[in-house]
């Protein structure tokens, strides 16, 4: 066993996750092993959201100069994240731009028209070692200063994700090291080129946990990463300082069967805990980060850099594809140019992979902090225009169910969601679909299988909604009904009381005698309509909820 | 410039129903040349009608049901329908069998129900169901694997026998073996006492287990090529070998072995072709074997106890009708829950 402080390695026993593909190594992987450098785009776009949660506000107002690294909109809410300027220049505008997004909205951005100078702001503090002093919290903090999110895709505030160690005792750190799509190679050259700052990266986020291990996950077909890696954890060993690294750091190679860099995935794979759909897995004692998340971190920490920059795999039909360093909010059409694309031959570019990316509106869509993949496309034949193809009934092959890392029987949904059956497309579990399109990928039918399955949960979310809508609707109708009900009741004991009255008033004045409770009951015969109003009414009364 | 937004996936893998058809028309090649082997050119002449015929209803349906005829006819399941059906019938029957058999399965089991995909009933075996209920003659004179040598009949001589209306003689027809056994038995025979050349060859029946062995070829080339999964196959095997076992441990004088069971009759085109049918089987993992189980059972208790000869279009048909109820009882355990 390790002593406390030893960074070690050691390959543990692995599970396996059912579902998924073997995707065969594509040719759009780059070649060039290098980490390219992109320059100052004229023009950098921000968008307000760039992660999961509550939009960021812009602290800037149009015509200011800003400095690289200024914030320039501020976290609202408990889930948000800050937007850093990637670079010098003049805010130009506030306004609404194409953004990534699969609904193909507009939203809200920050425009910012670069000088050239890339003029970093005066006062950094560098935390640098002394991090080990400071607490989880205020840890959290000085990453959720940085505007660090999920850099995986997924875009949740990393400091949410670090502080949940106080919360839920988070025993395992998983860095995640699996691309998650194929054709992707950012975080493989992340990991050769950087392994310093991801180990450290981790160190930092295990501090923050006070997790007592962490795994970094590497496919087994990136051999140079894993041993850039080995190769730094012995050489930082003797840094590491028993008092506060009381973990230890695994580095573990798992299968390249796609989607093992899903983090669900990942977590089967590596301690063979099932974390449903829409669960967490810092309640299984799981945090999972991603690989450039870690450089975040450490960045954050050591140099003071907020996340304004990362490595994006620019490929597709260009000539020179390439891993690429580049400033958030960089168009995309300025990256496929810089490979040397042809921005008006372009016919789609997908940000994101081949598998789950979302094709972009524009051009001028810009990279935010959880794009690792750009692919352009100018001829038909990278990317497959299913459009093109005939699509053949459903023949319950079965292709799909064998690929579905969720478990699910994709052929059944598309059934019930054809036949509009929402209910049983509900038994099914659509809600649990990842939308991986992995059954769309292997059906012979060439059916769009997510297509449809995006068509019925939207379907499904706005029939809930409408449901809602009408509960609320009938409550409303079913409290009108009640204070009518109780104004006419109230009017009718008024009406009762002045009768009473009257009544009362009249025997007086015949004859005295007829107070006497004797007299009561002849006296409520003589208005016996009344009395069944009355009686009625009481009745109602109690049936009214 | 605005960009083309298709929706994710972005690639899709080189498969295609016609692919698989194709394979499946493939991996039937060796039973093709056992059968031409064993019985003559028959099969050829009658896969040749059947094809023919279930190409052209396949498109005249499609056509009266206003509905691209291109991408339907290429998909090729028509054609694995008629290669099917043409295994099922005696190598010289009359060319009408074929014919009526094969139209009636892509009209009736196949359009009817709204064509590829949608037909809850396997088309090959309604095909051959009705065939066997409506001309139970023709449907029952089997060559005695041999007699093709004594009458050798060329391909043209095969083409003008069965093209022509003279009936063959009865002399060289033959029931098939499970046919001979189970007359045998029930008149009062036991297994031992039957006559010599029923059950010759080396295990099974001359000829039907060469058959039989071939189609077990094509369908380990299936299982290879991933085109179907191992559960229907294997639960129809197992479940079959099972039950005749237990019986023939119990009796063997009166019930087949195992081994004739399944290298007899039409038990692996069973296991490996028909009830695999993708359409019409169980499409989840645990409903796949009971699907397969249930057929294996029904082939036995039909084949042991039932009216007819063998039992595959009647087993297959009537597990074709659990499916649903299977598929709703099996879905798999969603990740996570
Ligand atoms: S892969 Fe396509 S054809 Fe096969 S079962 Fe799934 S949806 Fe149907
Ligand atoms: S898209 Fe949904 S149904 Fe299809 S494989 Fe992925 S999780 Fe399964």
């Amino acid at each position: 066993m390790a002593k406390d402080g030893e960074l070690i390695m050691k390959f543990g026993k692995l599970f396996s996750f059912r579902g998924g593909l073997n995707l065969a190594k594509y040719q759009h992987e780059p070649a060039d092993t290098t980490i390219g450098i992109t320059g100052i785009p004229e023009r950098l776009i921000f968008p307000l959201q760039q992660h999961i949660g509550e939009p960021a506000e812009p602290v800037v107002n149009v015509g200011d100069k800003v400095l690289k690294g200024q914030l320039i909109a501020q976290a609202t809410g408990p889930i948000s994240a800050p937007v850093h300027a990637s670079s010098s220049g003049t805010i130009t505008a506030i306004s609404d731009y194409p953004v990534p997004h699969a609904s193909g909205l507009k939203a809200s951005c920050i425009e910012l028209h670069t000088d050239g100078c890339d003029q970093w702001i005066a006062d950094r503090k560098i935390i640098g070692n002394t991090y080990k002093q400071l607490s989880p919290i205020e840890l959290g903090e000085h990453i959720h200063q940085a505007g660090i999110v999920g850099m995986g895709g997924a875009g949740f505030p990393t400091n949410i994700k670090l502080n949940a160690g106080q919360q839920n005792a988070v025993d395992t750190l998983i860095i995640n090291g699996a691309e998650c799509e194929p054709w992707v190679s950012c975080d493989d050259m992340l990991m050769r080129e950087r392994p310093a700052e991801i180990i450290i990266g981790a160190q930092i986020m295990m501090h923050a946990l006070h997790a007592r291990r962490c795994i970094i996950a590497i496919e087994d077909n990136k051999p140079a990463a894993c041993s850039s890696l080995k190769n730094t954890i012995n050489s930082l060993k003797p840094q590491a300082d028993s008092n506060n690294n009381p973990g230890t750091l695994e580095i573990i190679e798992v299968p390249t069967i796609y989607p093992t860099g899903g983090e669900k995935q990942l977590i089967k794979i590596l301690t063979n805990k099932e974390i449903a759909n829409k669960e967490l897995p810092q309640n299984s004692g799981i945090i999972c980060h991603n690989v450039a998340t870690a450089t975040a971190v450490y960045r954050a920490i050591f140099c003071a850099e907020p996340l304004i920059s990362r490595l994006i795999t620019i490929t597709g039909d260009i000539p020179h594809s390439q891993n690429r360093e580049v400033l958030i909010g960089t168009p995309a059409g300025d990256l496929i140019e810089m490979g040397g694309g042809q921005r008006s031959a372009l016919k789609q570019i997908i940000m994101g992979g081949p598998m789950m990316g979302i094709a972009l509106q524009s051009d001028e869509t810009p990279v935010i902090k959880t794009t690792f993949c750009l692919i352009g496309q100018t001829r038909k034949s990278t990317l497959v225009d299913i459009t093109n193809k005939n699509i053949l009934p459903c023949i319950r092959c079965g292709a799909c169910a064998d690929v579905c890392p969720a478990q699910l029987l994709p052929q059944q949904l598309y059934w019930y969601a054809r036949a509009r059956d929402f209910k049983k497309i509900k038994d099914y579990s659509l809600s649990d679909c990842i939308e991986c399109g992995f059954c769309d990928y292997v059906c012979p039918s060439n059916i769009p299988l997510v297509q449809y399955y995006r068509y019925a949960k939207a379907e499904i979310f706005s029939l809930e909604k409408e449901k809602q809508k009408s509960d609320i609707a009938r409550t409303r109708h079913e409290f009108h009904l009640s204070r009518l009900q109780r104004e006419k009741e109230e009017r009718a004991a008024r009406h009762k009381q002045k009768i009473n009255k009257l009544a009362a008033r009249r025997p007086a004045i015949d004859s005295p005698a007829i107070d006497s409770p004797a007299m009561d009951s002849p006296e409520q015969k003589k208005s016996p309509p009344h009395t069944a109003i009355n009686t009625a009414q009481n009745n109602k009364n109690i049936e009214t909820p | 410039m605005i960009l083309n937004t298709p929706g994710s996936p972005h690639i899709h893998a080189k498969t295609s129903v016609t692919a698989i058809m194709l394979n499946v028309v493939l991996a039937l090649i060796p039973a093709i040349v056992a059968y031409v082997w064993f019985f003559g050119w028959g099969i050829l002449v009658h896969m040749f009608i059947a094809a023919a015929t279930a190409l052209l209803t396949e498109a005249f349906v499609l056509y009266l049901r206003k509905k691209p005829i291109a991408p339907a006819l290429l998909d090729g399941s028509a054609l694995v329908t008629a290669i099917l059906i043409a295994f099922c019938i005696p190598p010289l029957a009359p060319w009408w069998i074929s014919l009526t058999g094969t139209a009636f399965a892509i009209v009736i089991a196949k359009h009817l129900y709204g064509g590829l995909g949608y037909n809850p009933f396997n088309p090959a075996m309604v095909g051959y169901a009705m065939l066997l209920i409506s001309f139970p003659r023709e449907m029952t004179a089997w060559l005695s694997p041999g007699t093709i040598e004594q009458l050798s009949l060329n391909l043209a001589e095969t083409f003008t026998t069965i093209f022509s209306d003279a009936p063959i003689p009865d002399a060289v027809t033959m029931a098939s073996p499970l046919d001979t056994v189970k007359t045998e038995l029930a008149r009062g025979q036991s297994i031992s006492g039957l006559p010599q050349e029923t059950l010759s060859g080396m295990f099974a029946g001359k000829g039907w287990e060469w058959c039989n062995m071939a189609f077990l070829l094509g369908g380990a080339y299936l299982l290879y090529k991933k085109i179907i999964h191992w559960h229907i196959p294997v639960a129809v095997l197992a479940s079959l070998v099972m039950f005749s076992a237990l019986f023939y441990m119990i009796d063997n004088e009166h019930y087949l072995s195992p081994l004739i069971h399944i290298f007899s009759g039409a038990t692996m085109i069973c296991a490996f072709f028909i009830a695999t049918d993708p359409v019409t089987a169980s499409t989840t993992p645990k409903g796949r074997l009971i699907y397969g189980a249930g057929i294996g059972i029904l082939i036995y208790i039909i084949r042991t106890w039932g009216g007819y000869p063998d039992a595959v279009a009647f087993a297959v048909l009537l597990m074709n009708i659990a499916v649903p109820t299977i598929d709703h009882y099996t879905k798999p355990r969603v990740f996570g829950k």
